[in-house]
């Protein structure tokens, strides 16, 4: 909000690719991520939405240059993070941002965290790795930020392992871990899907609490909408690897431009709505390997017509802050006649 | 929709009446049972023909082990299980399996439940023959008008399980279920695994099911928006128990059950412009193995009436007004606190 300077994060048309196995040539390549470019500014809480394959978790990834191999990200891509380059780095300064400046937290606490050994211990790592802080200063400062992710008794819980923590608790550890070095980006994926929405309460109302008092930046990559609706100021909508609608959440939610955005939004099931009948998009999300020509979202669209099968649309500006991917905004009249 | 009530005069399709699974706890090199845990502890519920009850609560609470319980998958403790007359229970060998026609289940993980080995038409067909409805080509004749009914092509009678969407799965997994004619189905979390356009879908087309086929549910979800939209009555359970029971609008608009009403203030709502006021539950639920003294729900209660009473006795699930029935002694008998903490 206060971007007076340059933002904390930019992304400029990244391009994460898949080798793919089909013929015999390794000339094919399925592009999960493309042309993704996107900003967050110094404690702004930006959301990536989309669903299952649509690249929000591999773009995440690829901002610490996390990628699974074989995917690798294109040339011609460009992450600026604080004014370094992430896609030039040496490994030595790679390992000073990580955890350090730029943290992760994951969606699968159990997986992420290592159960041989206590939880104590990893959050301590971090500090050994990016500070000289003694034994003991480590270990105090791991307690207290234990305390402040609201873990109860937390010198005893720190010498316990994963497994004896409940899953939220577990979060909580992860949310320590990230937060201990006070980054100024923490990248969250999917932090409380795997959580009943009681706990999930929890843990959203402790990231809002810490990013206020800490300052930091939240890049929050989500699918569900609830969450977005809540934690978001800014929202970037992905689909089929491309981003299709950027808006501040208040415009997104009111005033939808993108086609896609506006039947997933249809599509959630409200607690105060009590119709019988659930809006749906038709089909599914095509796999990048045989994304459709045109428009990705063409064969799914109630409005597409000849020009989506033929042009890409570009994102167009439809607001000050607001970009759909749709020549419905070229072309509004358009929206009008919805195909059978 | 409907108006039943665990008390209407109409005999029930299911009726369930203190149902327990407890599961021994063995420790020690003689692997002595030391104690158990209790998933189901003691749940009574009637599900009407055409009726579609949920069955709601979080991680732990006992949902997916009643639903299993209530067909055999898991065999309970104790209690009974009424079907259209039967006791469930007590069946055994040929009559189990011929009761097992018309009782049918869907599971969460459509990837899991299905034979990767197997093609989808084979899958479809095993229950037909198994059963003695169909064979050679008329139960390939009714493997594609299934195929049909669930929204897939006829041609995917050929194709393996991996071949699929999770939505596709999904659907697979209601046609094989469909498949023997059943008039109940337990649909264990059947769409959350999915995204939320393919969610929609695969909600929609159980509700068109159920109207064309007259089947009841036992809807088995975490998810309280989606049962918003799919239930006649919702059962909320907590640590085995069912601590509320009542009619959906009644549950959605006036929840009495200090649990409830957290457990509906904390669901995320897709609107920027509401700021709700969320009752925050402290801590996490209790094992079920050791499970507190009197209301379990006591140690993260947040109703401000809440006093000793409440540790020593086992609030009993009351009517409080025609067809809401609340586990918890501390609310008034009618709905007079709808805005209670």
């Amino acid at each position: 909000m206060t971007a007076t300077d340059a933002p904390l994060l930019e992304v400029q048309a990244l391009q994460i690719a898949f080798p793919t196995s089909g013929g015999g040539t390794m000339a094919s390549v399925a592009r999960a991520v493309d042309g993704v470019s996107f900003t967050v500014a110094r404690g702004e809480t930006v959301c990536l939405v989309g669903e299952s394959g649509c690249g929000k978790s591999l773009t995440a990834l690829s901002l610490l240059r996390l990628v699974p191999s074989p995917g690798r990200i294109e040339s011609g891509s460009r992450i600026m993070f604080d004014g370094s380059d992430m896609l030039t780095l040496d490994d030595e300064r790679l390992r000073a941002i990580r955890g350090q400046h730029m943290a992760m937290i994951f969606q699968e606490p159990m997986t992420a965290l290592n159960p041989v050994l206590t939880v104590g211990s990893q959050i301590a790592e971090v500090l050994r790795v990016h500070t000289t802080l003694s034994r003991q200063e480590t270990w105090t400062r791991t307690v207290d930020m234990l305390t402040h992710v609201g873990i109860a008794d937390a010198a005893a819980r720190a010498k316990q392992y994963p497994h004896e923590l409940s899953g939220g608790m577990r979060q909580r550890v992860m949310i320590a871990m990230a937060l201990i070095m006070s980054p100024k980006l923490v990248i969250a994926d999917e932090p409380t899907t795997a959580l009943d929405v009681t706990i999930q309460a929890q843990i959203l109302e402790l990231l809002r609490h810490l990013r206020e008092r800490t300052g930091m930046a939240l890049l929050l990559i989500t699918h569900d909408l609830g969450v977005v609706a809540e934690m978001a100021s800014r929202v970037i909508v992905m689909y089929a690897g491309r981003v299709v609608e950027e808006a501040n959440v208040v415009d997104l939610f009111a005033a939808p431009r993108h086609p896609y955005t506006e039947g997933l939004l249809a599509a959630i099931p409200k607690l105060g709505q009590e119709e019988d009948r659930l809006q749906t998009i038709a089909g599914s999300v095509p796999p990048p390997d045989a994304l459709p020509s045109g428009c990705t979202f063409r064969d799914r669209c109630p409005y597409a017509f000849d020009r989506c099968a033929t042009e890409e649309p570009a994102l167009l500006q439809v607001g000050s802050a607001h970009r759909a991917r749709c020549h419905l905004v070229e072309e509004p009249a358009r929206r009008e006649a919805p195909r059978a | 929709m409907s108006t039943s009530t665990t008390g209407t005069p109409a005999t029930p399709l299911l009726a369930v009446r203190n149902l327990t699974k407890h599961f021994p706890i063995r420790t020690g090199l003689l692997q002595r049972v030391t104690g158990a845990v209790k998933a189901v502890d003691g749940v009574s519920f009637d599900v009407q023909p055409g009726e579609t009850l949920a069955l709601v609560g979080e991680s732990g609470c006992g949902k997916t082990t009643t639903g299993r319980a209530i067909l055999r998958l898991i065999e309970p403790t104790s209690g009974t299980v009424r079907f259209d007359g039967t006791d469930v229970l007590a069946l055994r060998g040929e009559t189990l399996r011929r009761m097992r026609r018309r009782m049918q289940i869907i599971f969460q993980d459509p990837y899991g439940s299905l034979n990767p080995r197997m093609t989808v038409g084979a899958a479809i067909k095993e229950g037909l023959i198994v059963h003695g409805l169909a064979e050679g080509s008329e139960a390939d004749r009714r493997v594609v008008t299934l195929l049909d009914e669930v929204g897939l092509r006829p041609e995917y009678a050929s194709r393996y399980p991996h071949e699929f969407s999770g939505g596709q799965r999904q659907r697979i997994g209601i046609a094989r279920a469909l498949a023997v004619e059943p008039s109940f189905i337990v649909c264990d979390e059947p769409v959350s695994a999915l995204d939320v356009s393919v969610q929609a879908q695969v909600v929609n087309l159980l509700c068109d099911l159920q109207r064309d086929r007259g089947l009841s549910y036992l809807f088995i979800a975490h998810d309280l928006a989606v049962v918003a939209h799919m239930a006649d009555r919702v059962a909320v359970m907590y640590l085995g128990r069912i601590v509320e029971l009542a009619p959906r609008r009644t549950i959605f608009r006036t929840p009495l059950m200090p649990y409830t009403q957290a457990l509906l203030s904390a669901v995320p709502v897709p609107d920027p412009t509401v700021k709700r006021q969320r009752i925050l539950l402290a801590g996490d639920p209790p094992s079920p193995a050791n499970p507190p003294s009197g209301c379990v729900f006591h140690p993260r209660c947040p109703n401000p009436l809440k006093d000793a009473e409440c540790t020593r006795v086992v609030p009993p699930l009351e009517e409080k007004s025609p067809g809401h029935f609340v586990a918890c002694i501390k609310q008034p008998l009618l709905h007079l606190s709808s805005n209670a903490p």
